[in-house]
Order: structure tokens, then C-alpha cells, then sequence
């Protein structure tokens, strides 16, 4: 771990409760969402978080069309 | 070293029901296209609805539209309403219930189109409630067709070369409109497009919810929101139209601010004693069930009644009567008036009810006692008594025959009678009279003391007591041993 550098947040996104909209990767600043090419069960192809840059600014929260899609994770300490 | 602690920063709001237990199909997804403004919008909502504590004393109105699901989401009270007519029924939810904060979800056909006057009206009167005006310039729903905030030139189902401002004038600015009402306290305009105009959005959602849990007065705002679907655009281009196209028509702004004042707390009207309502209203204190019913055969129980006859015949009055009648000997009933065009000549009718239970509707379309008082309401109306139902017919004024024969009929010439006790008007109380006096469903006496109750003039109450009396006589004289 010595050495990388700690996300300020991080973000889950629910497969299969995301219509792949893309509003969210619209908005993100730090260009940490990516459509994925597999299809969920509404046929969807959903967003998926890149795993690691996420600032936990919340913006894809809030231009997420669906309430239980996307939940942001915020750093509450390192050590 | 540790790993990293990360705690829920957002999620999805309490506001929500955790599953739509009362949305077919899937119950975990809303039921709007991907990229749809209404759920975001709906999130703002319930985030701020749990964010003030409201939640629970929240009434969410639903209106028509893509969001006439509402009551599938809001773990809130919600009333679902006719289109356009959302602020009407906020008015009343509000007034009831003046605890509640009522919020008055409407989108551009409902509230800029149908509901126009309604919203006006409510503003202008500073109802308190929260209004969502949802804009994304067309009617979702329905398949995109042309609304009143449909941008000049923007082509549509219903109008597909464009919208022409010489035909369909220019698009409605509601903010600006309701702006210059006197009442409104807040009134703002804001667009679910780019992170910064949607964080601006959220703030002014809770602006607005707030201003109704401190009772400040009525709230606007006006949502610019993207239909995808309807517009043929995807979603992350659809926020560009918004506000590349919009927003230059419809201007982002606060454009009233009166928040800055102490809400207004809730004083109930003071209401008058009941010994004062009786007195504005005339009433005696005879009204309910201050009479004994009398022994009844069983099918006359109950009756379901229509009462038909010429406009000025006195129908109505007849019916109000039995009601009135009914009521004092302690029965559920309700009277519907078939108001028309005929008021005055023509026919009139009207339904009764005379139960024991509590009456479920007060149409009556099966009767089962029918009062002809003239030949076409006969005719009208006597095939719809129930086989063994009874009609009394005024035959001073119905010549033909009756054409049932598997119902009873009693014949009373109940013009001439009241003719000859001074007024042939006083016709329908020599019904009212055989009715009770036939089938003893009500009591010489309860009619008697129901007179002043209905006939507001004392002049003509001692006529139509004697024609009651004149046709209570001639009921019981015919009554089957």
C-alpha cells in the first residue's frame, strides 16, 4: 500500500438498477465511470466505477435518475 | 498500516419506500426512461423531505403525466389528481390539514395547458404549498406532442414542421407570469443539466420545502427537465438541449425571494357554537333521529327512490322532504339533485336514499319506489323500478296506463287534491303524503314537523301540512290489509 496514493471517495453502482443513462459519467470530473459492454437484466449496459480516482464529490449521485442506483462513499480515515 | 475507512456519504433517500411494493412488475426500478429528469428531481424531494423531518406530515400530490406514480415511491401521504387540477386539490388538502406540507407535483400539459387556471388561482391566493412545475417542453406521456412550453420552432408529434408561433403563440413562461402575482414567496426557475445547475437545483428544492415546513407561503419552481424519450436525444445531450436551447428561452432565476420574513403560524377559524350554526342555517333542532321510525313491512324497507316530474312541479323539494323525513326518524339518507338545463319547465328529477346502513352511492339507477308526478317521467322512468317496486303516480297529470305490470302502482290525483285544498303546487306533498301513508316507511307526525325544516316560507307551511295529511289519508285508505 506504501506509496499509492488514498481515494477521497468511492462510488457502488447497482448493476442491475442502472438503465446506463450516462448522465453520471456526463457530469463525473474525475472521469471515473465507464459503461461496461455486459448487459443487466433490464438489457441494459450499466456503469461501473473504475475502481480507483473517485473524489466523493457526489455529482453522479444527484444526476442519477434512479434513488437506489449509485451510493457514494466518502474517506473517513486512513490509519 | 490499515486499509482506508470510507463511511456512506449518499444513498438513496429515506423518503423512499425501500421496495415500490405497489408498482407492478419490477419493484426496485421507478418506471421512467433512462435519463429522465423525474427522478432526480423525485430524489432532491425526498432527500429534503427527510433532511427537514417532514416526511411524515407530507402529502405529495401526484398529478397526470409520467409522474401520476408518485404515491409508487413517496413514502408520504399522496392524493392522485385530476389533470391540471392538482393545486385545487392542494388548496383542500391544506386547508384540512394545515400541519401538512403539500406539495403540488405538475408537469407543463397539466399545469400550463389544463390546469392553468387552477395553478394561477392557487398562487394568487398564496395557498401554502410547494409547486414542482416539471418543463421539459412537451407532453411526455401521451408520446411528445406539442405543449404550451414547446419551443418556437421545435418540432413535435403534433407538430412536426415546428411549432409556429402565428398558430400556437409563444412558449407560456410561467415563472414570470405567476412572478407577478401578489401572494407568491418564492418563485424560482432551475434545470436538471451539468453538475452545477443540478446542485443548484437540489438547493432550491430545499428552499422551497423548507419555506413550506416554516409556513412562509406559497413556493414555485419551475424545473427544466429532460425527456430523452420524447425528444429523440440521449441523455448526456439532452442536458445540452437544455441548456443550449432552454435556458435561452427560459431564463434561470430567483425571480421572488419574500422568505425573508417569520411564517405564519396556524390559527384555526374560530368556529361558531352549534347552537349558533343552527340558528344560521334555520334549523329547529328536529334534525336527526328525534322521531321513531314506525313498523315497517319489509319491502318497503330501504327504499331506493327516484322522484320525476315537471321543473316547478316542486321534485326536488319532494325529495328533500323524504330525506328530511327519513333523517328525523334516525336513518341514513341522501337526496342528489339531477340539476339540467330544464330547471324551469322540461322535467326534473332527483334520487333518494332511505336506509338503515350507511349508503354507499346516492345515484340511484335502479329504484325501487319511483313518484311519477307527470306522464313523461313515467315514461322515463318506470322501466327502471325493480320488478315489484313501487310507483306512485299523479294521475291527475298522467292519462295513459302504466306499462309494468310486475310492479305496484298507487294512483292518487294529487294536483286535483291539492287543487282543492287552495294551490295545485302543493301537489308534491299529497305525494309525499300517500308515499308515507301507504307504505308506512314514514310517520304522519315526522312529516308534519319535517314542513318548516324544507318550506322556508310560513306562509305556505299550513298548505302543505294539509296537503300532507290529504295524502297521508289517501295512502293508508289504499294500503293492502
Amino acid at each position: 500500500m506504501a506509496g499509492e496514493k488514498i481515494d477521497k471517495g468511492r462510488v457502488e453502482i447497482g448493476a442491475d438498477e442502472c438503465k446506463g443513462c450516462l448522465l453520471c459519467v456526463s457530469v463525473c470530473p474525475a472521469h471515473v465511470l465507464v459503461a461496461t459492454k455486459a448487459l443487466n437484466k433490464q438489457g441494459y449496459h450499466p456503469v461501473a466505477y473504475t475502481g480507483a480516482g473517485c473524489t466523493g464529490c457526489g455529482f453522479c449521485f444527484y444526476a442519477c435518475p434512479e434513488p437506489g442506483a449509485i451510493t457514494v462513499f466518502k474517506l473517513v480515515k486512513t490509519a | 498500516m490499515s486499509a482506508p475507512v470510507y463511511e456512506v456519504f449518499l444513498q438513496k433517500p429515506k423518503g423512499f419506500y425501500d421496495t415500490y411494493e405497489r408498482k407492478s412488475g419490477d419493484k426496485t426500478l421507478m418506471h421512467y426512461c433512462p435519463g429522465c429528469g423525474h427522478g432526480e428531481l423525485h430524489k432532491m424531494i425526498a432527500e429534503s423531505l427527510e433532511e427537514l423531518g417532514v416526511r411524515d406530515r407530507t402529502i405529495f400530490l401526484s398529478p397526470v403525466g409520467c409522474s401520476v406514480f408518485g404515491y409508487y415511491y413517496f413514502d408520504t401521504g399522496n392524493i392522485q389528481c385530476a389533470h391540471g387540477r392538482a393545486p385545487a386539490v392542494g388548496t383542500g388538502a391544506q386547508r384540512s390539514r394545515p400541519h401538512s406540507i403539500v406539495i403540488s407535483y405538475q408537469g407543463d400539459g397539466d399545469l400550463a395547458a389544463i390546469g392553468l387556471n387552477e395553478i394561477l388561482q392557487a398562487a394568487n391566493r398564496g395557498e401554502k404549498m410547494a409547486v414542482f412545475f416539471v418543463n421539459n417542453a412537451i407532453y411526455g406521456m401521451t408520446g411528445g406532442q406539442m405543449a404550451p412550453t414547446t419551443l418556437p420552432g421545435m418540432a413535435t408529434t403534433t407538430s412536426p414542421l415546428g411549432r409556429d408561433v402565428k398558430l400556437a403563440g409563444a412558449p407560456i413562461r410561467m415563472c414570470e407570469m405567476i412572478s407577478t402575482l401578489e401572494a407568491p414567496v418564492y418563485v424560482a426557475r432551475c434545470a436538471l443539466a451539468g453538475a452545477k445547475e443540478i446542485n443548484r437545483t437540489r438547493k432550491i428544492v430545499r428552499k422551497a420545502l423548507e419555506t413550506q415546513a416554516e409556513r412562509k407561503g406559497f413556493t414555485f419552481v419551475e424545473v427544466l427537465s429532460t425527456c430523452p424519450t420524447g425528444w429523440g436525444i440521449n441523455p448526456p445531450d439532452s442536458q445540452k438541449f437544455i441548456l443550449e436551447k432552454m435556458v435561452p428561452y427560459f431564463p434561470l432565476n430567483i425571480f421572488v425571494d419574500k422568505t425573508d420574513h417569520e411564517g405564519e403560524p396556524y390559527v384555526p377559524h374560530p368556529e361558531p357554537a352549534p347552537s349558533k350554526i343552527h340558528e344560521i342555517l334555520r334549523l329547529t333542532g328536529h334534525e336527526v333521529g328525534s322521531f321513531a321510525p314506525g313498523a315497517v313491512d319489509p319491502r318497503y324497507m330501504n327504499p331506493r327512490m327516484k322522484i320525476a316530474g315537471f321543473g316547478g312541479q316542486g321534485v326536488l323539494l319532494l325529495g328533500l322532504g323524504l330525506a328530511q323525513c327519513g333523517m328525523m326518524e334516525g336513518r341514513q339518507v341522501s337526496w342528489l339533485p339531477s340539476y339540467g338545463p330544464e330547471m324551469r319547465g322540461g322535467t326534473a328529477h332527483c334520487h333518494v336514499n332511505i336506509s338503515e346502513d350507511e349508503i354507499g352511492s346516492p345515484l340511484v339507477s335502479r329504484p325501487t319506489v319511483l313518484l311519477s308526478l307527470n306522464q313523461p317521467s313515467m315514461e322515463k322512468f318506470e322501466g327502471q323500478l325493480v320488478p315489484g317496486g313501487l310507483q306512485v303516480r299523479n294521475v291527475s297529470m298522467i292519462p295513459a296506463a302504466s306499462k309494468r305490470t310486475d310492479i305496484e302502482n298507487l294512483d292518487i290525483r294529487a294536483s286535483e287534491i291539492a287543487d282543492k285544498l287552495g294551490n295545485p303546487r302543493a301537489a308534491n306533498m299529497v305525494m309525499l303524503g300517500a308515499y308515507a301513508g301507504y307504505t308506512g316507511m314514514l310517520q304522519l307526525e315526522t312529516c308534519l314537523a319535517a314542513l318548516p325544516e324544507i318550506v322556508k316560507k310560513k306562509t305556505l307551511v299550513e298548505l302543505n301540512r294539509k296537503a300532507v295529511e290529504a295524502g297521508y289519508e289517501e295512502g293508508k285508505k289504499a294500503r293492502k290489509a
